[in-house]
C-alpha cells in the first residue's frame, strides 16, 4: 500500500528533543490521528511516548521533517522562544 | 501584617514564573464569591446561557483597564476581600507595587460535559499559550489565579509549564505543543490563588466531572519602577559566588544562586543556559544591582575589551 491510496490515512507524532540529535531524550511532543481512532489533545499525558526519537523510528514511525539550524540574530542571541528541535514522524494506515 | 515574599519566594518567581499560594482565601470569601456569581444550585444550563446569567447579574463589577486596584472593587464585593488577603497582598506589592493598575479580570469556566449539545464536536482541552501578544519589556504584570472551590483532578485545572515565562512566543502559536515535560495541571483545595507571571505558558483543562469549575483571573499591571519591592534580604543577595562545575558536590536548595539555575525537565541542553542567563537579567533588574550574577553566567560573556 502507498500514501497515496485512498483508503490511508496518517498519523502524526511530533517529537520535541533535548538537543538536535535524533538520539536525544524527548522533552514535548504531540500526536495527530488521522484514522479517528484516537483524540489527542493538550495536557492529555505528562509521560514521553518515546524515550527518544530514535526509539519512535524502532517502533515504525517514519521521519518526514526536521527543524533547521539556523543562526542567532545579533543582539537576540539569548531570547529564547519556540522549542527548538522539532521532529515531525508519520505512520499511515488503513482506515477501519 | 507583612506578609512580602521572601528572597527564596521571589527567586523561585524568578526562575520558574509563578508562585503557589494553597488555601490562603478563607472560606467566608470563596463561599461569598460562589454565591455572588450564582452558584449556589447549579442547575445544567446551556454554556452561553450559564455566562449571560452571570454578566446580567454584575457581580462580577465591569471595569475598564487602567483603573487603580484600589478603585476596582467595592468594599465589600468578594474580590475586595480577596486581594485584601495579606499573603495575596503581600505577593502583589511585593512583584507590582503597592498600587498596581488592573488590566482585566476574566471568570473562567470550564463546564461539565452535560452542558453541551449531544451532537457538538468532541470537547478538547485549551490550546496552551501565552497571554496577550508579544511582548518586549522589562517590566512585567502578574496574573492572580483564584480557584474558589476544590479542584479535583477530573476537573480540569489549569494547566501550565514552570519555567516559560521568558520564552517570546506570540500568543497561541504554541497551540502545536500538547504536552511538555514537567507541565502542571492545578489540582487544589478551595481559596489558593496562584501568581504567574505575564509570559507563563498555560491552557485550561477538559472538565470530566459533573461540577462547574471556575477560576478567576486578575491581570494586574505595576505603575512603578519595579525595584527591590519584596522583603529583600541584602546579604543573601550580595552573596559571593560559590564553586561552579568542580564542586564539592553540595548544592543548599535555597542557596539563591542555586534557585535561580535550577533546570526545568523540558528545556533543551543548549537554551537551559540561556534560561539562567535570563533569570539573572531578570534578577538585576528587579534589585537594581547590575553587577548580580549567578554561577558566572552572565560576567563570563561580560568580560570584553573593546
Amino acid at each position: 500500500m502507498t500514501a497515496s491510496d485512498s483508503n490511508m490515512r496518517q498519523q502524526v507524532l511530533v517529537l520535541y528533543l533535548q538537543t538536535s540529535s535524533l538520539d536525544s531524550p524527548v522533552v514535548a511532543w504531540s500526536q495527530y490521528d488521522g484514522t479517528a481512532e484516537q483524540l489527542f489533545m493538550a495536557g492529555d499525558s505528562d509521560k514521553p511516548p518515546y524515550a527518544t526519537g530514535l526509539h519512535a523510528l524502532k517502533q515504525g514511525w517514519r521521519l518526514f521533517q526536521a527543524s533547521q539550524l539556523n543562526p542567532h540574530n545579533s543582539g537576540d542571541e539569548f531570547q529564547t522562544a519556540y522549542l527548538k528541535y522539532e521532529f515531525f514522524f508519520e505512520k499511515w494506515l488503513p482506515q477501519q | 501584617m507583612n506578609m512580602a515574599l521572601n528572597n527564596t519566594q521571589m527567586a523561585t518567581f524568578a526562575a520558574r514564573g509563578f508562585l503557589r499560594f494553597d488555601a490562603v482565601v478563607p472560606e467566608e470569601i470563596n463561599h461569598q464569591f460562589l454565591s455572588d456569581i450564582g452558584d449556589v444550585s447549579p442547575q445544567p444550563d446551556t454554556v452561553k446561557g450559564h455566562y449571560a446569567n452571570i454578566m446580567r447579574s454584575s457581580v462580577v463589577p465591569l471595569v475598564s483597564p487602567g483603573i487603580k486596584l484600589s478603585q476596582a472593587y467595592p468594599p465589600s464585593n468578594a474580590l475586595n476581600k480577596l486581594i485584601q488577603v495579606p499573603q495575596v497582598k503581600g505577593a502583589i506589592s511585593s512583584l507590582v507595587g503597592v498600587d498596581p493598575v488592573l488590566d482585566h479580570h476574566f471568570l473562567h469556566i470550564a463546564f461539565p460535559p452535560n452542558y453541551w449539545p449531544e451532537d457538538a464536536p468532541a470537547q478538547r482541552s485549551q490550546h496552551t499559550h501565552q497571554d496577550s501578544t508579544i511582548d518586549p519589556r522589562a517590566a512585567f504584570d502578574i496574573q492572580l489565579f483564584y480557584f474558589p472551590h476544590d479542584v479535583t483532578a477530573n476537573m480540569g485545572g489549569t494547566r501550565f509549564i514552570p519555567g516559560s515565562q521568558y520564552r517570546r512566543v506570540s500568543e497561541a502559536a504554541i497551540a502545536r505543543y500538547q504536552n511538555i515535560k514537567g507541565q502542571q495541571h492545578v489540582v487544589c483545595t478551595a481559596g489558593t490563588v496562584i501568581i504567574f507571571h505575564m509570559g507563563l505558558w498555560h491552557g485550561g483543562g477538559l472538565n470530566k466531572s459533573e461540577q462547574l469549575r471556575y477560576m478567576f483571573k486578575i491581570r494586574l499591571c505595576p505603575s512603578e519602577r519595579q525595584v527591590r519591592l519584596w522583603d529583600m534580604n541584602e546579604a543573601e543577595h550580595a552573596q559571593s559566588a560559590r564553586p561552579i562545575f568542580w564542586t564539592d558536590g553540595s548544592n543548599p536548595p535555597d542557596n539563591l544562586h542555586a534557585i535561580l539555575t535550577n533546570p526545568e525537565p523540558w528545556y533543551e541542553a543548549d537554551t537551559e543556559r540561556l534560561e539562567y542567563i535570563n533569570r539573572v537579567k531578570f534578577w538585576r533588574y528587579i534589585s537594581g544591582d547590575k553587577n548580580f550574577d549567578a554561577d558566572y553566567w552572565l560576567t563570563r560573556i561580560e568580560n570584553d575589551y573593546v
